[in-house]
């Protein structure tokens, strides 16, 4: 569905992304690891069309989305922090992403109810808890039905039940044959979550597989022991 | 007033004592005032007399019925005067010729005393009414207008040289090169009359002692009133405003002495009063309102005080150019004053400055007006007023005013 | 967009700021007109006040206000969105809102209390320095990556066309004082929007004085509608300039 073609991304002297080729496909959930200042925030921001590439092409479908915008309609965003205006209220955050959005076809209002955040719209957005910020972010995100789903760290913050509606969720979504890219620091959440392993360290990737290869190949059983072996690898190498 | 009755009683008399004789039908003015006999009276019916240099040498009484009309046809003078006890009333003086060589004008009287020209309307005259050698005349009620594109081809409004004890009252000029021209006239009265829109000076004043100038209204001339080398003046009452330009002044005093400015108003001239080598002047009771400057006082000027007068969105009080004042200031009230009033007697308890470090700066680099009211200059006049450098500290009022005086 | 915008207006209508801005502005103009009856003079005290506090005020909560939006400003560009459409709704709601706030603050004492052709000139004129220092500071923004550094340079704008510009003006004039300077000395003043603003003031307080100018270029700048058209004209310009260089910025900065 995306094909991520050579992309280089230079800000100043700091090369965040040297040559990053990958391919994304639908029904499978890619697991973005690396460590901070790694580049997978640059590569996320790339296909959200927030960062533009100093050279290579990202392209949807087969059409390049570089300088376009309404490719964007597919995508559904949880950024890793959600901050909102501060007097802006959550129906009035909704309404507003509904007429930007301007979306024909019918709303996954899954999320809304599940996390009961319909009683609350009437709520200013700086009254809000981390927890809650979060859960609007992702109840946005899921909320036109958009065929990729990109989530930055989307469990940080969120009670331990808000974190088990969210997981159920995304993996409806992979089994509807949704792409999903999610980030996270929290290895058994992508083990959960994941079907396949991107592995990006200075601006490259390193490893790109199945999650059931990586463990294979390394022969653990954890996804964060399988992935420390990797990290060491490459830094030996 | 007394010589004001006097001359009623005199062209009642004569009016009552001598002949009637009309022009018209047939009789040129000329004609009749030829006929006629000293004391007189030839009266001009309705109507246009196109008729040339009408010379009057006896005492007559003219008068127009209706206004006729005296066109000059752009060549020639109108009335001459060469008597005394002429009056002239009544007449609408159109198109005289334009001379310098011979100040051709709608009325000139030479060596005419006890002249009398009221109720006239002027129209594109060169000189309108031009007097001289010729005392006691009244000149009251004339509405004079001209208009050229240069000043020279433009005489002045009411001009009268070397005359004494003369009456210029309820005039209205416009469109002239001097509106009212006083040259060696003493002894006289300027009142009542709006000089306005003429291309040089509304008043042009010099060489006449012992005149007084009231309430007359002096509006948008090229340059103002100019009041020069002259004693014992009265200025009284007057309206100066709307006079724009580098050198248009509301009032401009050369070499002044001994005189009177009291309860004028000067409102939106680019100076109000323009003052140099005055001495012994009293400026008592006068307003000065939204002028560039209110007065500019020259170094020059001695002896002279200033007291009770009011100063209101003035954009600069006053300026001088030098250091040495001898001029005194007291209970004037100035908008821009500060200070306060503890022992609350309506005085300030600290002097008032009115030289601002602005204006001193502005008359050494004009161009510097462009940054007048900014921040910048705003913070260099307060630093000024906490440590004096370069305005004079002794121009000063000791006395401020903490409200307006009434002035009416 | 007008949705966008209505919602964004209204979140930052309702910040404590703006109400302070709108207090802050309503009561010192209430107190002039109390402390005077002269609305001449009025006017006058309440531009010493406008032609500093509203660069100030504009461009430094524009900065604060775009930084603490960036977050958002992100979301929406994920958005299927075109990044003119946010930035110009950004703009439009920040500019609409202090501008609200300065007309109230300042025009309705002068609705209650009178005034005269000054007054409507110092509305004018104030609300084209909020319109120019939004423009500054979404350039000054787009240009930077860190909020500490756009507050920085914001201030560093504010403080150099209030004041430094002028020093700078004055030491030309004062050391060219033997030249004719007219047109310079327009030319330069054109450079400063707080003294395009004032020159609309000044052209209203202290026409009788200007016109004691001995050249004709002033003559005709300041006599006729010359100079307000000029000063007009160049104002826009500023806003226009700024906030096309920003969007330019804006539409290829990597957020």
């Amino acid at each position: 569905m995306i094909s991520v073609e050579d992309i280089r991304k230079n800000f100043g002297n700091l090369r965040a992304l040297d040559g990053v080729s990958v391919e994304l496909s639908k029904g499978r959930s890619y697991a973005f690891i690396g460590p901070n200042g790694s580049g997978k925030t640059t590569l996320i921001k790339c296909i959200l069309g927030l960062v533009i590439p100093t050279s290579g092409d990202i392209r949807l479908e087969g059409e390049s989305i570089l300088n376009q915008w309404d490719y964007r309609a597919s995508i559904g965003y949880m950024p890793q922090i959600g901050r909102y205006p501060d007097n802006m209220r959550i129906g009035q955050l909704m309404d507003m992403m509904m007429n930007i959005r301007n979306h024909s076809g019918a709303l996954d209002e899954e999320l809304i109810a599940e996390f009961r955040l319909r009683d609350m719209y009437d709520k200013p957005m700086h009254g809000l808890s981390g927890g809650t910020r979060q859960k609007v972010s992702a109840a946005l995100a899921f909320l036109f039905n958009p065929p990729m789903l990109i989530l930055d760290e989307p469990t940080a913050g969120l009670d331990p039940v808000s974190v088990e509606i969210l997981k159920d969720k995304i993996n409806r979504e992979r089994t509807d044959g949704k792409l999903i890219v999610i980030t996270s620091h929290v290895m058994s959440d992508l083990d959960e979550l994941s079907s396949e392993v991107i592995y990006i360290c200075d601006g490259r990737i390193h490893y790109n597989d199945s999650i059931d290869n990586l463990k294979q190949e390394t022969g653990h059983e954890s996804l964060g022991r399988a992935i420390s072996k990797i990290m060491n690898r490459t830094a030996t190498a | 007033m007394m010589r004001w009755t006097a001359v009623m009683l005199m062209l009642g008399w004569q009016t009552a004592d001598g002949g009637v004789i009309r022009a018209g039908d047939g009789r040129s003015v000329v004609q009749a005032v030829e006929m006629a006999a000293a004391g007189d009276t030839v009266i001009v019916p309705q109507g246009t007399y196109a008729e040339g240099n009408i010379l009057i040498r006896k005492p007559l009484t003219v008068l127009g019925e209706n206004m006729p009309v005296m066109d000059g046809r752009m060549k020639d003078e109108i009335f001459t005067i060469a008597a005394e006890h002429v009056t002239i009333d009544g007449f609408r003086i159109i198109n005289t010729g334009r001379s310098s060589m011979e100040d051709l004008a709608g009325i000139k009287c030479l060596d005419a005393h006890h002249a009398v020209i009221r109720n006239n309307i002027f129209e594109n005259t060169f000189f309108g009414i031009h007097i001289s050698n010729s005392d006691h005349s009244t000149i009251s009620n004339n509405k004079l207008s001209s208009s050229a594109e240069f000043e020279y081809q433009l005489g002045n409004g009411i001009h009268l040289w070397k005359c004494k004890h003369a009456l210029i009252e309820g005039n209205e000029v416009t469109g002239h090169r001097d509106g009212i021209y006083f040259e060696f006239v003493t002894l006289s009265f300027i009142r009542k009359n709006i000089s306005q829109k003429n291309m040089r000076y509304g008043l042009h004043f010099m060489f006449s002692h012992d005149d007084a100038y009231e309430d007359n209204v002096f509006r948008n001339n090229g340059a103002g009133v100019s009041v020069m080398y002259t004693r014992h003046v009265k200025m009284h009452r007057n309206v100066f405003e709307d006079n724009w330009g580098s050198s248009s002044y509301g009032l401009l005093l050369k070499d002044i002495s001994d005189s009177e400015v009291i309860g004028n108003r000067f409102t939106g001239n680019t100076s109000g009063i323009y003052m140099e080598g005055t001495s012994r002047t009293v400026f008592d009771g006068n307003l000065f309102r939204q002028n560039g400057w209110a007065i500019k006082l020259m170094a020059s000027c001695d002896g002279n005080s200033f007291n009770r007068n009011n100063f209101s969105g003035n954009t600069f009080d006053i300026s001088t150019n030098g250091a040495l004042v001898l001029n005194s200031m007291s209970h004037n009230h100035w908008d821009k004053y500060e200070g306060y009033d503890l022992d609350r007697d309506g005085i300030g308890d600290i002097p008032f400055h009115p030289v601002s470090l602005f204006s001193v700066i502005s008359e050494h680099i004009p161009s510097a007006m462009l940054i007048w009211r900014s921040f910048l200059v705003f913070l260099l006049d307060r630093a000024e007023k906490v440590m004096p450098a370069v305005t004079p500290a002794n121009l000063k009022d000791d006395n401020p005013m903490m409200h307006a005086h009434d002035l009416g | 967009m007008p949705r966008i915008i209505k919602y964004i207006l209204y979140d930052i209508l309702r910040t404590r700021f703006i109400l302070f801005y709108t207090l802050f502005l309503l009561l010192s103009a209430v107190g002039m007109y109390q402390l005077d009856s002269d609305t001449s003079k009025v006017v006058l005290s309440m531009m010493n006040i406008v032609l500093i506090v509203v660069p100030l005020v504009s461009i430094v909560f524009t900065t604060i206000h775009f930084y603490n939006s960036y977050e958002f400003i992100e979301l929406m560009l994920a958005q299927p969105v075109n990044r003119t459409v946010v930035f110009l709704s950004q703009y439009l709601s920040v500019a609409l809102s202090l501008l609200l706030a300065y007309t109230v603050g300042i025009g309705l004492p002068m609705v209650f209390y009178g005034t005269e052709a000054s007054g409507l000139t110092l509305i004018l004129s104030g609300a084209m320095l909020t319109l120019v220092f939004v423009s500054l500071a979404f350039l000054s923004a787009v240009l930077t990556r860190d909020k500490a550094k756009a507050i920085g340079v914001a201030l560093l704008f504010w403080f150099y066309f209030s004041l430094i510009f002028d020093a700078f003006v004055l030491w030309i004039l004062y050391s060219f004082s033997d030249y004719p300077l007219e047109k310079v000395t327009v030319a330069l003043i054109a450079l400063n929007p707080v003294d395009l603003a004032r020159i609309l003031m000044i052209l209203q307080l202290d026409v009788s004085a200007l016109m004691g100018y001995t050249g004709a270029f002033f003559k005709d700048f300041f006599g006729g509608g010359m100079g307000f058209a000029f000063a007009t004209g160049v104002l826009l310009l500023w806003v226009a300039v700024p906030l096309g260089l920003a969007m330019r910025v804006f539409k290829r900065k990597d957020l």
